[in-house]
């Protein structure tokens, strides 16, 4: 594994006796000794520790010192309302390309001055390039590559994370806060990827070892590998950037038209304005080709990524599994793709092949198990 | 006892094979979800694909160890495919064959070969 990156916290995974994977040029722990499905479990009973520092965290300064003029210019790039997001408060984004397609999918979040952005590790690379050549005259693009970015997540997030730190009792979902503590700087959002309740906290590198130890030695906390994070964000029904979503997908194909905010929509106060905006309002009038669906497969058989799609008694593939795995909470399989839009309503009956075989599955709303956001 | 490279164990029981996979295999797949086993009345051919073992993490395939029948298959574990890792020896075998030939069995490994083969 030459070549591959570390986070901070590289010498606790193996103490850990975590299991190390490349994933997206970091070696990073798929699973720990408690394994996929006890960790997926002890993640929706008591609480989940994660490393996620992977993640690229990027500071948007405007050079007027005005941050509306930051809020202006990231609003060139993506469908959002960023100029109406309150100080303090978070957002779910999309960068878009010409063709209506997704770049990448991150979090925005309002810091007052600035915004901090939080985006994929795979593209991180891309979009600091991105920001820089088409934001660079109006702010400054600062990658931050000296903190570490923890996930805590689960119904015991809360009371863990406030043993360490105060006020945060007091954040709702989707809020944000830079705080003081001993050692430095951490800055906490509420929210997560795994349809918990929870927080990312991102913490000085130097800081991220103690801070992990700290949460970990509590009862309820155990360290969660990439494994069971896939199998989490999957029962919430979130995308995966690469798999469920990608260049090739629009936003309105994905399902992802709740995070393109009023003003940007026809008729808005600033409609249009990002990339592929004439293909994005026109299939949010007009309907998409195909859409983004769950799937429960019967039986106990998981329909994986690239499992195809049919109608009943037809030869002819009308959608593909993007993501598919049991769900341990779900008590079953569950998957996630793309359907042409006239099987594309919950209750359709469609097959899937598996091992040559087409296997019944239903479309099915999302998430697959309900979400549980402090509002 | 018996074992192949592809970490199945056989044992030969009222003049049957009995077929699962090693306590290394389980832990190498992490937890099964999902058990597909052949019909039984099957015959097949070493090296067949009988088996599909779903674990968290992906899907493997369990080869035919000889040539024969498959007789009886594991029910238990179409319901409980967590036995594949609580005890993969014993409760989670996962078919019995009548062999053509039994002293085809003499091919693979013991056990102390095995624990060799991986380690």
């Amino acid at each position: 594994m030459t070549d591959l990156l570390r986070t901070a916290l590289y010498d606790l995974h193996e103490e850990l006796g975590a299991r190390m994977v490349p994933f997206a040029g970091y070696e990073m722990p798929v699973q720990y000794p408690m394994g996929v499905m006890q960790e997926h479990l002890h993640c929706r009973a008591a609480a989940g520790l994660f490393d996620v520092s992977h993640m690229g965290q990027v500071l948007l300064r405007p050079r007027s010192g005005d941050l509306a003029d930051a809020a202006r210019a990231l609003e060139t790039l993506v469908p959002m309302d960023i100029l109406g997001l309150g100080a303090g408060r978070q957002r779910y984004a999309f960068f878009t390309n010409d063709a209506g397609g997704i770049l990448d999918d991150l979090m925005v979040a309002n810091r007052g001055d600035h915004l901090f952005l939080v985006v994929n590790a795979a593209r991180k690379a891309h979009d600091v390039a991105l920001m820089r050549d088409r934001l660079g005259e109006v702010c400054v693009v600062e990658e931050v590559t000296d903190r570490a970015l923890l996930a805590l997540q689960g119904p015991k997030a809360e009371t863990a994370l406030a043993l360490f730190v105060d006020d945060v009792a007091e954040m709702r979902f989707m809020d944000v806060a830079v705080l003081e503590v001993s050692g430095g700087e951490i800055w906490v959002s509420r929210s997560g990827y795994t349809g918990e309740d929870g927080f990312e906290i991102s913490v000085p590198g130097a800081m991220a070892e103690e801070a992990a130890r700290a949460l970990l030695a509590m009862e309820e906390v155990a360290p969660i590998g990439l494994g069971a994070r896939d199998a989490l964000r999957l029962e919430a029904g979130l995308c995966l950037y690469g798999s469920d979503i990608d260049e090739t997908t629009t936003p309105v194909e994905a399902g992802l038209t709740w995070a393109i905010q009023k003003a940007r929509r026809a008729g808005g106060a600033r409609a249009g304005g990002f990339p592929g905006a004439d293909r994005i309002l026109r299939e949010m009038k007009e309907g998409p080709a195909r859409r983004r669906v769950g799937l429960r497969p019967e039986g106990r058989a998981p329909m994986r990524a690239g499992t195809r799609i049919f109608a009943e008694n037809s030869d002819l593939p009308v959608g593909e599994v993007t993501s598919g795995a049991f769900g341990p909470t779900l008590g079953g399989p569950m998957s996630m793709g793309y359907v042409a839009a006239q099987f594309a309503a919950p209750g359709t009956l469609v097959f899937g092949e598996v091992r040559g075989k087409h296997l019944p599955a239903t479309i099915t709303e999302m998430p697959f198990t309900p979400a549980r956001f402090k509002r | 006892m018996k074992f192949t490279e592809e970490h199945e164990w056989l044992r030969v029981e009222d003049d049957l094979v009995v077929v699962g996979i090693t306590a290394h295999a389980s832990e190498q797949l992490g937890d099964v979800v999902f058990v597909e086993l052949p019909d039984e009345g099957t015959t097949v051919s070493k090296d067949d694909e009988i088996v599909v073992i779903e674990s968290v993490k992906a899907a493997s395939d369990i080869l035919a160890p000889l040539d024969g029948e498959i007789v009886e298959v594991n029910e238990a574990l179409a319901d409980a495919p967590g036995l594949v890792n609580e005890d993969p020896l014993g409760a989670a075998w996962f078919f019995k064959m009548k062999v053509d030939d039994l002293s085809a069995m003499d091919e693979y490994m013991d056990e102390a070969a095995y624990k060799k083969f991986i380690g």
